[in-house]
């Protein structure tokens, strides 16, 4: 690495990490306030009660019921978009599979895009079932992790919070702003925010050419610090109008650790805890940082196989040599290997280089990002996973220390160790079962580009993005045909809602218990020894599960190119 | 238990010839885990009868998996059933011990001769000296010294009489001395031998609340391997290297946490006869787990913390008396003193200075309630010991000034002063306290550091409390505490969230029993006492709480331990069986069989074998459980993830290795 790239790198780690305690107690202090004049303005508007507090299921119904709303309303503006207004050029409806997938593809925040947005969606399309769904997504998500944080925090309750409370006060007071602001700075880098569509241009080799412009500074914006992903235009950040600067690039990577990154501060703010949430951020970040160290040390190695053709070398002294394959010039190896990972990460699934280009290990740490999904994972939901990740690590260990394991002086027995295991079967279920049915079916098989385990990749990748609602892709993969565009909506919706409920319930049920005091029979869960327990047991159970699927892909490519081979 | 615990030829045999019989699923289907190797079983054994009828090549390796996965379960269906043949085999020497007992049966002014196991609950039977006590019962008349070395080991007699809190008697001790009228307290089949029975033999045992817990997560992690073995022959397709049945059902099997599976059942059973073996007879298996949990320890100071009675500890002469003239005379006035408190001033008398004979030709003054002292009368001289008002009177003075503070400050630090004077001189006081039992310190600080806090429970006075409190090393005391309050006391700690153990053995402690969450009931307790109790001591020793707080937590210990063993065995056996699948499709695959295992067969026959092989392997452990340390959780768990986490993934890397060479040797694959 040079000495760019080595600064770039601790700069933004700095930026990232310092800004997750503040901003944690920033949200400690939205959830734990009072209500605004805007928000009793919203509550009386939509005929609210913001002080009735609800059960986890009445939480659970609340949020399924408005999720559901707001995805019919999606679907249908782009199933019958060639009807509605504000569609200037004229663009014709999306078929119902690809309408489907792109709606469940927002509400859950996954971004998956199985359309080419510049292409095909108009105005109306791009502000309802997008930048709206994007934004009912992530606030979703933050609302169903403040249930979760409630049945740990509260001591015999009976009630999680108001669904709509921690919805609308996450949007106006962090989203919103925090948007504005990102939007603002993005608009000073380059990035385009204009309601003017279609700019021709006449460049001086003859010709015209035709730019699609747009409010392109917004959706980024809300692209990144809800860690949707889905991009204006096709190519994501890599096309220059989303992200044009090496700068903009970090901004966008930071928006993305923003809220992510100061959940675990957020959390140990409410539980009066500051060392549990930095143990929490611990092994958040050493997760986060391995898969980053393990992607740039792969990305700076060439293919002995293109190593031999002569290409490869840098275009600069200060870039880092590597793999330049599918990679933007303006980010060189660090910045792509650093916005990958965190894309991935953090589950926002914007990318700004062809992941697919990735040599297979880079792959690798993608896939294990997103089957764990949890360091830091996405808008909430990631954060609720890895608290679901320690119930089950800390009964399993926690045996160990001869008392019925407790976790934050939660007691874990037979229910709450249920609800956690049927919230972990659904991503082996979901992605193992559905690579599988891919590869069964001639619909499935047909619509895999590559050969051999780069192909299989692909597929495996493609739910894998699915499930963790992700929303990045491999290329190669025919993403719009019918048999992935049902399949990978479906995925999306069962992947987003079916870990989610019973994390409710396991709210539910944890928040009727008492806070058992800690004595010296307690396992401390903010030292050392927490942080070495979590990493072995997410990384050990992950690899169990998904060692085989990854063996065929991503493992024996790199053992197979490290000969000089390729798929 | 005076019975020895040794694994002999009669255990071994009976428990293989169980371990077959429990191979019906209608058995292994309560153990959903080995329910999936015995269908995997099932299955390979069907194709190693196709590949026999059709001269597969394949036959021997399918045969030898077949072979191997049966020996899995009866490995899995042993281990329990040696667990239960231990247990069952201490109960029927028990049991053996009771045999042909008879009972004299009242039945209004008569009385008739019955088996003792046809009494009934109710039944009113006498029993007299040199017989044996025919049933478990409560006396209701007259005392009794008898011999519970039968049930408890312990050789040296007990008395138990009508009314108070030692009136109980067991089925198969021994009247020694005296003659009781009882009434039987239980009908047959329900006494606590035949409980502990019924709990090794699992009639009564249920799965406990942590069991069903690491049961889930074990049908969890089944589940999740399931998903990837049954997903692996599309992937395998397409990747160009079908997998033959045989192979992903080892490889199902390999994963799924058998080892565990196979060995839960054992723990649990052998955690109650461990209780059984410190002569704690516990109603679940529930009972000892939760014990493991306590946070607080009620203990009541008499009898627990203190011997019964208060002891002479030391002499405090008046101004000029010397400190013998004090001690003889305290001596022979406490000759004629039989209460106990009277024989340790005599005993601790004669210890310190070696008196020769009592004098002859006087006559004592025995200890009276009504006389509140004892003493003795010569020609020359009356000598009295007693409490200071009593002996001011006998004086006929106000005590002088210096004596008066002395037994000021022996009050103030909770002892009993005792005044002793020779004619109308005082000669100074005896100072008695309660003797705190040798020992408890240690024990007291050792449940310091497994986070649980002691609290002492007395009617005494604050003063005296906090300095027996303080002597014992005890956290907490709760002075001049009512029945009512102790119960008040242990909803308060269970409100903030702990949980509550305490032994006791009387009518009033019933309450208190039925509220705390572990409750050891002393033996020789009342049958009130014994209901509302969820355990009961045979030695009737109340410090005996803290062995079975210790025994609760080995159990969950062995469960964690042998999980997080299991779970990390599964990293080496993927190392074994992922090549040996694919090096076929793709050569360069062999870079992953780090153990250079010879071919692909014999790599899944090594992980199989091992797989086998580790539970009769750690069958001890489990029943003996994984030695408990109380080094704070935080150290203990550390070491214990070391042990079996870090051992657990190493251990199979070296096993299958030296199997697979075993294997190589005999050319077997």
């Amino acid at each position: 690495m040079t000495y760019h790239s080595i600064s770039q790198m601790i700069v933004f780690f700095l930026v990232a990490g310092l800004s997750a305690p503040l901003v944690g107690r920033y949200l400690a202090w939205i959830y734990e306030g009072k209500d605004t004049a805007v928000e009793r303005g919203t509550y009386r508007y939509l005929g609210i009660d913001p002080d009735s507090e609800m059960t986890w299921k009445t939480y659970g119904q609340t949020l399924l019921a408005s999720n559901a709303l707001c995805f019919l309303i999606g679907f249908m503006v782009l199933w019958f978009q060639g009807s509605l207004p504000f569609n200037p050029r004229h663009l014709p409806s999306l078929s119902a599979p690809v309408a489907f997938n792109t709606a469940a593809s927002f509400v859950t925040n996954t971004n998956w895009q199985a359309y080419a947005g510049e292409a095909q969606l108009s105005n109306l399309s791009q502000m309802i079932s997008i930048t709206f769904l994007m934004f009912v997504g992530a606030a979703t998500g933050f609302s169903a992790l403040m249930a979760i944080l409630r049945g740990f925090v509260r001591s015999r309750g009976a009630t999680v919070g108001n669904f709509w409370k921690d919805f609308f006060r996450f949007l106006y007071r962090a989203f919103l702003p925090a948007c504005a602001l990102m939007a603002l700075i993005l608009v000073e880098q380059g990035v385009p925010q204009t309601l003017k569509e279609i700019r021709t241009l006449h460049p001086v080799d003859g010709g015209t050419q035709t730019l699609v412009l747009g409010p392109v500074a917004a959706l980024e914006s809300v692209k990144n610090l809800g860690t949707n992903g889905g991009g204006f235009y096709n190519a994501n950040a890599a096309h220059p109008f989303e992200n044009p600067t090496p700068l903009a690039n970090m901004i966008e990577m930071f928006g993305m650790l923003t809220f992510t990154f100061s959940l675990p501060f957020l959390f140990g703010r409410l539980l009066k805890r500051s060392r549990q949430a930095l143990a929490f951020f611990a092994v958040i970040w050493i997760l986060y940082a391995g898969g980053y160290g393990l992607m740039q040390y792969s990305e700076q190695s060439i293919a002995p196989a293109i190593a031999s053709m002569g290409v490869g070398s840098p275009v600069s002294e200060a870039m880092t040599p590597g793999n330049m394959e599918g990679k933007e010039t303006r980010f060189g190896i660090t910045q792509t290997s650093l916005f990958s990972n965190t894309t991935i990460a953090a589950t926002t699934g914007a990318v700004d280089a062809a992941m697919d280009s990735l040599n297979p290990i880079g792959i690798g740490v993608a896939l294990f990002h997103m089957f764990l999904n949890e360091e830091p994972g996405g808008k909430g939901v990631g954060f609720a996973g890895f608290l679901k990740e320690a119930v089950l690590a800390i009964f399993l260990a926690g045996l160990m220390v001869g008392r019925t394991p407790e976790f934050l002086g939660k007691k874990i027995e037979p229910r709450e160790v249920k609800l956690a295991m049927l919230s972990s079967l659904v991503t082996p279920v979901l992605v193992l079962g559905l690579t599988g049915l891919a590869l069964l079916l001639p619909a499935g098989k047909a619509g895999i580009d590559n050969p051999g385990p780069h192909g299989f990749s692909e597929v495996l990748y493609g739910y894998a993005s699915g499930n963790a609602n992700n929303g990045s892709a491999m290329g190669g993969l025919a993403a719009s045909s019918p048999f992935y565009a049902v399949s990978i909506g479906i995925e999306m919706l069962f992947g987003r809602y079916l870990p989610l409920l019973p994390l409710l319930a396991l709210a539910g049920s944890l928040v009727r218990k008492p806070i058992h005091p800690r004595t010296a029979g307690t396992f401390e869960t903010d030292g050392f020894l927490f942080v070495v327990l979590m990493l072995g047991f997410m990384v050990v159970v992950t690899a169990l599960t998904f060692l085989p699927a990854m063996t065929l892909g991503p493992i024996v490519e790199h053992m197979f190119m490290r000969t000089g081979g390729a798929f | 238990m005076v019975m020895g615990t040794f694994i002999g030829r009669e255990i071994i045999l009976p428990a293989t010839k169980r371990a077959f019989q429990m191979l019906k699923p209608r058995f292994l289907a309560k153990n959903p885990v080995m329910f999936v190797v015995e269908v995997g079983s099932l299955i390979t054994t069907l194709i190693m009868f196709r590949d026999g009828a059709t001269h597969d090549p394949d036959f021997s390796f399918t045969a030898g998996i077949t072979a191997w996965l049966w020996l899995t379960l009866l490995f899995a269906n042993f281990s329990e059933a040696l667990a239960e043949a231990q247990g069952k085999a201490q109960a029927a020497s028990l049991r053996s011990s009771r045999q042909d007992l008879v009972a004299r049966l009242l039945e209004g002014e008569t009385s008739r001769f019955v088996p003792g196991d046809q009494l009934r609950k109710g039944d009113l039977i006498r029993i007299v000296a040199g017989e044996m006590v025919p049933g478990d019962g409560e006396i209701e008349k007259g005392a009794a010294s008898l011999d519970e070395s039968a049930i408890t080991g312990e050789s040296a007699p007990v008395i138990r009489e009508a009314g108070g809190d030692r009136t109980g008697v067991t089925a198969g001790t021994k009247v020694l001395a005296g003659e009781v009228t009882v009434r039987i307290s239980t009908d047959p089949g329900h006494t606590f031998i035949d409980r502990m029975i019924g709990l090794v033999e699992g009639a009564t045992r249920q799965k406990s609340p942590n069991e069903i817990a690491l049961t889930i997560l074990l049908v969890g992690l089944t589940l999740i391997f399931l998903i990837v073995v049954a997903s692996l022959p599309a992937m395998a397709s397409y990747s160009g290297s079908p997998q033959s049945p045989t192979v992903l059902i080892a490889l199902l099997v390999c994963l799924i946490p058998t080892t565990i599976a196979g060995l839960l059942p054992a723990i649990g059973i052998a955690g109650i006869f461990r209780a059984f073996k410190a002569n704690v007879v516990a109603k679940s298996g529930k009972a000892i787990e939760v014990a493991g949990d306590v946070d607080v320890l009620l203990l009541d100071k008499t009898g627990t913390i203190t011997f019964g009675n208060r002891q002479a500890f030391g002499f405090h002469p008046a101004l000029n008396v010397t400190e013998r003239a004090l001690a003889e005379a305290a001596w022979i006035s406490s000759l004629s003193d039989e209460t106990p408190e009277g024989k340790s001033i005599a005993e601790l008398s004669r210890n310190r200075f070696s008196f020769g004979d009592p004098p002859a030709d006087c006559s004592y003054v025995p200890y009276t309630p009504q006389l509140r002292m004892s003493g003795v009368d010569s020609k020359t001289k009356s000598v009295r010991k007693g409490a200071s008002d009593a002996i001011e009177t006998f004086v006929g003075s106000p005590l002088p000034e210096d004596v008066s503070r002395i037994i000021a400050e022996i009050g103030n630090s909770g002892g009993t002063p005792l005044v002793v004077a020779e004619n109308r001189t005082v000669l100074g006081v005896v100072h008695l306290k309660d003797i705190v039992k040798p020992g408890l310190p240690e024990r007291f600080r050792r449940l310091r550091k497994m986070g649980i806090q002691s609290i002492m429970i007395t009617g005494d006075n604050p003063l005296t409390a906090a300095a027996i409190a303080k002597e014992a090393g005890l956290d907490d005391f709760f002075a001049q505490a009512r029945p009512e309050e102790k119960m008040n006391l242990i909803r308060k700690e269970q409100e903030k969230g702990r949980l509550v153990a305490m032994s006791g053995d009387g009518t009033n402690d019933a309450p208190s029993l039925a509220q705390a969450d572990v409750a050891l009931v002393m033996n020789s307790g009342t049958q009130v006492a014994k209901e509302a109790g969820n355990m009961v001591d045979l030695d009737s020793d109340p410090t005996k709480v803290i062995g079975v707080v210790e025994i609760g937590k080995q159990l969950l210990i062995t469960r964690g331990a042998l999980t997080t063993f299991s779970v990390a065995n599964d990293v080496a056996k993927y190392f074994a069986i992922l090549p040996a699948m694919f090096v076929a499709a793709y050569p360069s695959l062999s870079a992953l069989n780090v153990m250079h295992l010879a071919t692909p067969k014999s790599a899944v026959m090594s992980a199989i074998i091992f797989n086998a092989v580790i539970i009769p392997l750690l069958i001890p452990l489990a029943l003996r459980g994984v030695r408990y340390r109380p080094i704070g959780a935080t150290r203990l768990l550390a070491v214990n993830l070391l042990v079996y986490g870090v051992g657990g993934i190493i251990a199979p890397f070296v096993g299958i290795k030296l199997i697979d060479m075993g294997l190589s040797a005999l050319h077997a694959f």
